[in-house]
Formats: C-alpha cells, structure tokens, sequence
C-alpha cells in the first residue's frame, strides 16, 4: 500500500498530508511533482490543499491542464482512489472527475475555522471506517468553497448517494447554520459516481491529533487505508 | 536642486564627493540617497539602539542581518524579526500589508529558515465616531482596515505560512498613520544557516526570482523616509505590488538550493533592491562586487540603470554561488520555473561596479556606502511636563454601584473587543503546528517537528506587544510595559522568554521631542529586556509617522519568543471545568491590594489610583480620559510572576492561565469564561463566580491594568501545590472564586454584586461587536 501526494509548485499542505499519512498513521507516502506523469505505482492519490499555480484565474483551472492530472485522471478513469482536499477538490471540479464548481465564498472573505460536517454515506472508500451520521470537527481554510452545480446535477448527485458530507452544527440539528460559506445543500463534500473519487473543502490532514484541536480527520484517511488493505485481500 | 530631490542634505552630499572623489552621477546620487535614507541607515537611532542588550546565552546571530537567530535545542535554531510597512499600508492598504508580509518572510527563509508563524501588531484611527473622529474618518479607517487585513490574509494564506496571532489597536492617532508591523518566524538546523555575506573573489552573483519592473522605486527613502502631506496620494506608484505564489516558489526553490551546498551567500531584494542587496553583500564581505544590468531580467523595455537599482519589485533574491557549481543552483530555480541569471561575480578590492551594455553606470566603494554613513546625534528636548489635577483624571464610581453596564460597554470596546471577524481571515492552522492559535492563549504557541523525523518534543511561543497610550504619558515606563506584558504573556503560554525583537514606530526624528520619545524609549527597552532575560535579537525602526505635522504615540512594539520544553504543557486561556478555583497570581507579592503597586501605602491615596487609573482602557471607554500616568512598573515583580507561571506549567498544576492585561481583572476573568466555549466543551460556557474585598476603590481593581498579575485555575486537589509553588516564587496567591456550570458571571466586592450577568449576555457583547462594526461598511 502506497499513498502519492501530488505537489504543484503552489500546494501548501501537501507536507500535511505527508505528515498524517507518514506520521500518524504510519503508512508509505511519497511527494509526486506536478510535472511528472509517472504516479509511481501509488495506490491511492491525494491532491492537497493550497494555491497550485497561483490560482490568479480560477482556483485549479491552471492544473487541470499540469502533466500529472493526466496520469490522475487516467488513473482514476481505471478505478485508482483519488481524494481532493480544498484546492484539490477544486482542481477536481475544474478536470471534470467530480461534478460541480466553486464559487466565492458567500460572505466574500477567506475563512479559517473549525467546521462540523456529517458523513452521510459510508459505502465509499473514504468513509467506510465512519458511521453513517457520524458528525466531524474538521477546519476549514478557502476563499472559494461555495460549491454549485445545475439542479439536474444536484438531482442526480441525490439520487445516486454521491452528497457524502455536508456542514452541521455541533450537534447536527441546523446544516443551514452550520453552513460557512454558501455551497448549495450544504455540500461539503462530493464523489463520483464510481465512488472512487472524492473531493472535500475541510481539511481532514488538519485534524489528526487532539493537540491541534482535533483527530477527527483521521476516520477519512483510516477508510482509505481499509479499502485499499481490502481491495489487496480481494486481489490476493 | 536635485539632491535635495532625493532627500540627500547639503552635508551628505560632500560627503559623498568626499567618497567618490568627484561628484556622482545620477544612479550613483540615487543608490547613495536610498543607502543613506532613515529606513535603510538607521543615521537618526543608530546611536541609540546601542544601548539595547543584543547578546545572550542562547543568541546566535544578533541585529544587523536578515533576522536575529536564537538556539532552540536539538541542534535547530529559530530566526524571526519585525519589521514595519506603515506608510505604503496608508498609501494602498491591501498591497501595502501583502508586501509587508512579503518582506519580512523573505528576511527569515533569506536565513536558510522554513518559515513557521506570522503575527502581526496593527494600530488604525477609530473605527467608531466619537470623540476627535467623524463618521467619514471613522468609514475610512475601517476601509484601511479592512484592506490590511485582506492582503495580509491574502499573502500568508497563499504562500502557505499560518498567521498565528498579534494584535490590533485603535486610537485617533493613528487614523493618517495606521501602524501595520509583521512578525515572521521560522526554523532550521543549526549548521545550515545562511549569511548575507559575499566570500570567494570570482564567485558568480546569481539574480533570482521576479522579473524588475518600475514598481515601488524610492519607497524606502521617499515613502518610508518622510512624513505624509497632502500630496502622499501621489505616491501610490511607489507602493511595490505583491505576488505571493511567486514568494512561495521562491522559498522552495532557495530552501532546495541552499541544501545543493553550492550557496555561499543570500540576500533578500527588499528595501532599496537591489542597490540594498549588492552593496551590503560586498560591504559584509569585505569584498567588492561587479554586475551587468543588461542581465538582469527585466518586466519593462527602456529601464535605465537608476530605475533598476532602485526598483523595489517584490519576490527578488540575489545569491553568490560557488565557482564551477552555479549550474547547480539554476537547475533548482529552473525547476521551479524561476528566473535565475548570473549577472556579475565578486570582486577583489572593495568596488562595486555596475555595468549596462559595457559601459560603467555606477563605480562606488562598497563598505563606505554602507557602514560610514552619515550618523545624527540629533537633538532631544523633553516636552513640558503635564500639568494635571484631580479633576483632569478619571473619578471613582461611589461605592455600591452596578458597574455591569459600563462593563458590557468596555467588552464591546473595539480594543477590547474579540478580533474573531479578523484573525478567521487568516489561515492560522496550516502546516498542522499550531497549538494555540489567536485568542487561545496568551501567546501563539506553535510546536516544532523535527525536520527528520516529525518527531515533537518542543513548542515555540510567540507575542507582540505595544502600549502607544502609555508610552504617549511616559515612553520610558510605557516600553518597559510593552516588554514585560510581551515575556508575560509567552510565561502564561507556560514557554521560558528567551529573545525579543523590536519595531519602533515613531514620529519625525527631527523633532526634538520625538527624539526624546525614541531615547526614552530605548532605555525603558534595555531595562527590561536586561530584567526579564530577553535580549533584543533584531527589528526595525519606523521613523516620519505622522500626517500634516502630527506625530502618532511613540509605538514601540516588541515580540517576544519563548520555548516550551513540553509541547504538551501548553496553557490556554480557558476555564476547563465546573468546581475548580479561580486564583489571582501577583508577583509583587504579599501585601500588595489589588488596585494598586506594593511599596505605596496601603491603600494607596485615591488620587494616585486615579491619576494612573486615567491610563486605562476602561477610562478611555467609560469617561474619555486619556491622561496621568502608566501604571507603575516593576521588573523584578514580573520576573517572579512569569517564572511561577513557567513552573506552574511545567508541573501541569494548572487548568488555566491567562495574564491580566487590558482592561483590567474583569475582563481577564470572563475572557476565561468566553474561552470555554471554543475549548471542546459543548455549549453553554462555564461561568464564574468571584469575591473580591479590598481598600481600593471598586473600579481600579475590577478594571485596573498593572501588571505582574495572572487569572489562573486549578482542580481544587492541585490548589494547595498551586499555593505552595508560588509561595516559593515569592509571588502572591489570592484565591478569588469559583468556575461554575450554570453560565452565571458574578462579581461581588465586599459582600454586594458589582457585576451581575450571564456569560452569554456578555460575551454577545464580546464577540459581534467587531463584526457589527465592519460588516457595516
């Protein structure tokens, strides 16, 4: 088992996710750089948070178009676990692996804080190790995370259980208000249909280890490692 | 004439005939006038900052280079400086903060440091009218605001550093002069430490980074160097504009370079370019210095040499290499898709020669250039002293009065305000370090991974402080104040005060009352820095803040870092649970009343607790009384305060503690109170309960702000340690109140409720009243 985080020349928590992979949970990761098209025999991808080239235009627009979202995309295409945190999920909007767009956060400001978001489906490899409902403290740092799509879209990411977090309160009773930055139903965050590509705007890597305030990010990456410790029993 | 053009005097400029031998031409006049100007030569403080400790046990590197560094253990070592972007802030808030932020990032990753923190100390006019403000300066302050917190947020958010902490204040003063100095911290090994100095004759000079453009020239000598008029608008094109993807390609391309083991030497292009860059390199080196403009890689067609030399474009680096391994260091900056050229080598004999196409543009003598400038002894003249009564100062409420009004009123105060609708602009958890982040504890604690392993064992921890009001009624007790309160405050993060930077922010130098503000000052600085055991380890001086002739406070700034040989010990400000004691610690020991200093007569004569009363937030807010005189100070009693707190800390002794600072007691207290909140416990917050008894009036204890003092709390199993630990410190333990569940906030004083409310009705106060205040722009 081996996790590759991507490194565009602007990713600023790609040592993050480096350091809950490799650190906390003890597990093979290695740093892909943007202009390599080799994956490196990885087995799940992390696209990490930050600014991959600046993100002057629109956020992830440039790296769609970057030599390693085309092993990504093709590695995805082929069944591979990707995960996109915050400009990773961006950048998976803007390549066409996940449905859906950002907008500028509603209130026009960046926000750091920590947000509460609930698991709502755990038939997917990113959160199989979670309970259906379970409520995660997890912060959240963009500018743009105000997902949006078509209602056709949203109307099929419904029907096919793809809406696998969405912003709470504390206590789970008011998604509206526990909703920072204006994404549609609350979205916080989305797969595809296949289920083996995930983006979301909190960032779970923030969230490994109570000093920080929270580990409660740690349930996504441990559904990771279950699927892929499953995925090699199944092939074995 | 034209070097008065250049803000180069009569006597500089014989002086520069007298280094030359002959009269300069006009890149060489403009290389001398920025060299010279107040920002980059310090010729008004230099003779002042020498008094100014700058060694100790654990300084490796004091002022005078990119930034200080200090030994942190385990081989590593810490770098971080403050430095001041005040006057393009005014000029152009957002890209004024962004490239300030900019600047002093690349000061710590210049040092071979990853940068870790930043905080930032900001000061803007009223944000609400009032008294000396309309509505329409009151509008444009928060506008200032407003775009200083955008580009400061904007900067350290891309380039992927979390803003951690720092602080903000508001004053009349400072409404055509905002204030805005940044803190920058970072880490690296010990042996890995890059200087800015050029070694090795034939070594090639390597141009890194952004392209030059015309953007920002003679921001350090017209923009930084003189006082604002009418006509300040008109130099918004020399505000630099800020790019931080490019920093952040920078830093990663420099760090990877530096670990080739082919750099020999590294200089920041900040101020003054790269006039700054090339000549301090040679002057430190004892070398001279050859390049070619024609090199240089240019944004814009037609720059003539002046133009180069003194473009202030951000994001540019300017390194020496080791012979025969330049390839090196440009595959690194090719691979990250930067600009890198050499553009000259170092020289024997002291010269700095720039060329363009061939031809001899400028041909100065490095080390006169930058060490034998001119340096001013100017004149100082004490002010005349105040002459103040009983009536000028701040009247007690009579006894038995309920002061819970006035208090929703002072926790609603923008200064005391919670600065929430700021710092969650700012990312302050990336790069997963941070322990406390704003508002958490008293300082910003950030822990250190080793850089190998990702193994934690210490913290850092990090504050700014900067009274403007004290130090206006009295420099000298007013900067001791910012140093104590700044060591206090990592003490009550339960980190050891190890080394301080400073940023002096004051009017014009010519002024000799401004002089005597900045000499004061520096006495006050040394004092204390002297006491509490934190030399100064570098800064900055920010001269020519005023507008029309009016000069701000004297603003000294200080920040303060500290080490936590525990990072698992952190204190934080917030109560933790139902039942545990409430104890105020007070380092000037047995005796001393809670409204006053130890050594007065107890009580101490109303008429002294006024006339220092008169200095507080609460007077400021409550009656509009700015006068008498900062609280008294004493370092010794500090020094005990802190070192309790750090033992108290290490033994884990403590639920919570948080040092009594502006406004007073009370709003320690129910700071503590607002903090549960946040601290993992489910709403509602905890409450408290407190029984003062005291001589002093009911007003000075609850609000009073002198120093030396902690709110602190324990699990009543721990208290009689508590006690016994600062008995040993000699500090005083008073066991006030309680921390109860049910969300109460009581204050009584002798037996009756002075303040009598509900956590939530005061923190309501507390927490929107910044966001109601700028959400209405």
């Amino acid at each position: 088992m081996k996790f590759g985080v991507v490194v565009f020349p602007g990713s600023n928590c790609d040592h993050d996710a480096f350091y809950a992979i490799g650190n906390v949970l003890q597990k093979p990761v290695e740093f892909i750089w943007h202009q390599s098209e080799n994956l490196a025999n990885c087995d799940a991808i992390i696209l990490p948070g930050g600014f991959s080239y600046g993100d002057y235009l629109r956020t992830g627009a440039i790296a769609r178009f970057s030599p390693v979202m085309k092993s990504v995309e093709k590695f995805a295409k082929s069944g591979g676990m990707v995960l996109g945190i915050c400009n990773g999920f961006q950048i998976l909007c803007e390549a066409g692996l996940l449905p859906g767009a950002m907008m500028r956060n509603s209130g026009l400001r960046f926000i750091c804080r920590h947000v509460h978001i609930r698991v709502e489906q755990t038939d997917t490899p990113f959160t199989n190790a979670a309970q259906k409902g379970q409520i995660l403290k997890i912060p959240i740092a963009h500018s743009d995370g105000n997902y949006n799509c078509d209602e056709a879209t949203l109307a099929n990411l419904e029907k096919n259980r793809q809406l696998i977090f969405r912003y709470t309160t504390s206590d789970g009773s008011d998604d509206t208000a526990g909703n920072p930055n204006g994404a549609v139903r609350n979205i916080a965050g989305v797969c595809n249909r296949e289920r083996n590509v995930a983006g979301l705007m909190p960032h779970p890597e923030r969230a490994v280890e109570s000093a920080l305030g929270s580990n409660e990010g740690l349930v996504i990456f441990r559904s990771m490692i279950e699927a892929l410790v499953g995925a090699a029993k199944a092939t074995a | 004439m034209i070097a008065a053009e250049h803000g180069v005097t009569r006597e500089e400029y014989a002086r520069i005939q007298q280094i030359l031998g002959r009269d300069p031409n006009i890149t060489e006049l403009g290389i001398f006038s920025v060299m010279w100007s107040e920002h980059c030569s310090y010729k008004s403080s230099k003779v002042h900052l020498k008094r100014l400790p700058t060694r100790g046990k654990l300084v490796v590197q004091g002022p005078g280079e990119n930034a200080g560094v200090v030994d942190i253990g385990d081989g590593l070592v810490a770098a971080f400086k403050i430095e001041s972007h005040n006057h393009p802030s005014y000029v152009e808030p957002f890209q004024g903060a962004t490239t300030g932020v900019g600047g002093i990032l690349r000061d710590i990753f210049t040092m071979g440091a990853r940068p870790m923190a930043v905080l930032n100390s900001l000061r803007f006019g009223e944000i609400t009218p009032g008294k000396n403000t309309t509505e329409e300066d009151a509008a444009k302050n928060r506008r200032v605001l407003d775009g200083v917190v955008r580009g400061i947020g904007s900067y350290g958010n891309c380039f992927g550093v979390p803003t951690v902490g720092g602080e903000v204040g508001f004053e009349p003063c400072y409404s055509q002069n905002p204030l805005v100095n940044a803190l920058a911290l970072g880490i690296a090994k010990k042996e890995e430490i890059f200087l800015a100095k050029a070694k090795g004759i034939g070594n090639p000079v390597i141009y890194v980074g952004a392209k030059t453009g015309r953007d920002g020239i003679h921001g350090a000598s017209l923009l930084a160097s003189a006082e604002f008029t009418e006509e300040s608008k008109q130099k918004r094109p020399n505000v630099q504009v800020g790019d931080p993807f490019m920093e952040k390609l920078l830093l990663e391309a420099c760090l990877e370079a530096m670990q080739t083991g082919a750099v020999v030497a590294i200089q920041d292009m900040g101020a003054a370019g790269l006039t700054c860059s090339t000549m301090e390199m040679a002057s430190r080196g004892g070398t001279g210095i050859e390049i070619d403009l024609a090199k240089v890689p240019q944004r814009e067609t037609g720059m003539t040499p002046y133009e180069i030399m003194l473009s202030e474009s951000q994001e540019r680096m300017l390194l020496v290499a080791e012979k025969g391994r330049e390839h090196e260091v440009l595959a690194v900056f090719k691979k990250w898709g930067l600009d890198a050229v050499v553009v000259g080598d170092v020289t024997e004999g002291g010269i700095a020669r720039i060329n363009n196409n061939g031809r001899v543009a400028a041909e100065i003598p490095a080390h006169p250039l930058a060490e034998e400038g001119p340096v001013y002894r100017r004149p100082i003249a004490a002010p005349a002293p105040h002459v103040e009564s009983e009536k000028d100062w701040f009247a007690f409420a009579p006894e038995g009065t309920s002061l819970t009004a006035n208090f929703v009123k002072l926790l609603a105060s923008p200064a005391i305000a919670s600065k929430r609708w700021i710092t969650e602009q700012y990312d302050t958890s990336v790069r997963t370090n941070t322990l406390a982040g704003p508002g958490a504890s008293d300082a910003a604690v950030v822990r250190i991974k080793d850089p190998k392993t990702g193994v934690v064992k210490r913290a850092l921890a990090l504050s700014t402080d900067g009274n403007g009001r004290w130090c206006q009624l009295n420099p000298r007790v007013g900067a001791m104040h910012a140093v104590a309160e700044a060591a206090r405050n990592v003490a009550a993060s339960g980190a050891r005060p190890i080394a301080a930077t400073n940023c002096l922010n004051f009017g014009s130098p010519e002024k000799p009352e401004v002089m005597w503000q900045f000499s004061e000052a520096i006495d006050g600085l040394a004092e204390a820095c002297n006491a509490l055991g934190t030399p100064i380890t570098g800064g900055n001086v920010s001269f020519y803040n005023e507008t029309l002739g009016k000069s701000i406070y004297p603003t000294p700034v200080i920040g303060v870092l500290g080490i936590l040989d525990d990072a698992s010990r952190v204190l934080k400000i917030a109560f933790r649970s139902e039942g545990d004691v409430i104890v105020v610690l007070d380092g000037f020991g047995v005796g001393a009343t809670l409204g006053s200093a130890a050594g007065w007569v107890s009580p101490a004569p109303t008429w002294r607790l006024a006339r220092e009363f008169s200095s507080s937030e609460y007077s400021k807010t409550i009656a509009g009384i700015l006068a008498g005189e900062p609280p008294a100070i004493d370092l010794a009693a500090e020094k005990r305060l802190q070192d309790c707190l750090i033992a108290l800390a290490a033994e884990g002794a403590l639920q919570s503690a948080h040092d009594i600072s502006d406004g007073g007691l009370a709003v320690t207290l129910a700071e503590s109170c607002f903090a549960s909140v946040g601290a993992g416990l489910t709403p509602p917050a905890l409450g408290a309960i407190v029984r003062l008894d005291d001589a002093a009036p009911v007003e000075s204890i609850l609000f009073g702000e002198r120093g030396a003092r902690a709110v602190v709390s324990g699990s009543p199993t721990k208290l009689a340690r508590v006690l016994e630990i600062a008995r040993q410190y000699s500090v005083e333990a008073r066991e006030v109140g309680q921390v109860i569940r049910e969300g109460s906030f009581r204050i009584k004083y002798k037996g009756s409720p002075v303040i009598d409310s509900t956590v939530d009705t005061l923190r309501d106060a507390w927490a929107h009243s910044l966001e109601r205040t700028l959400a209405a722009k």
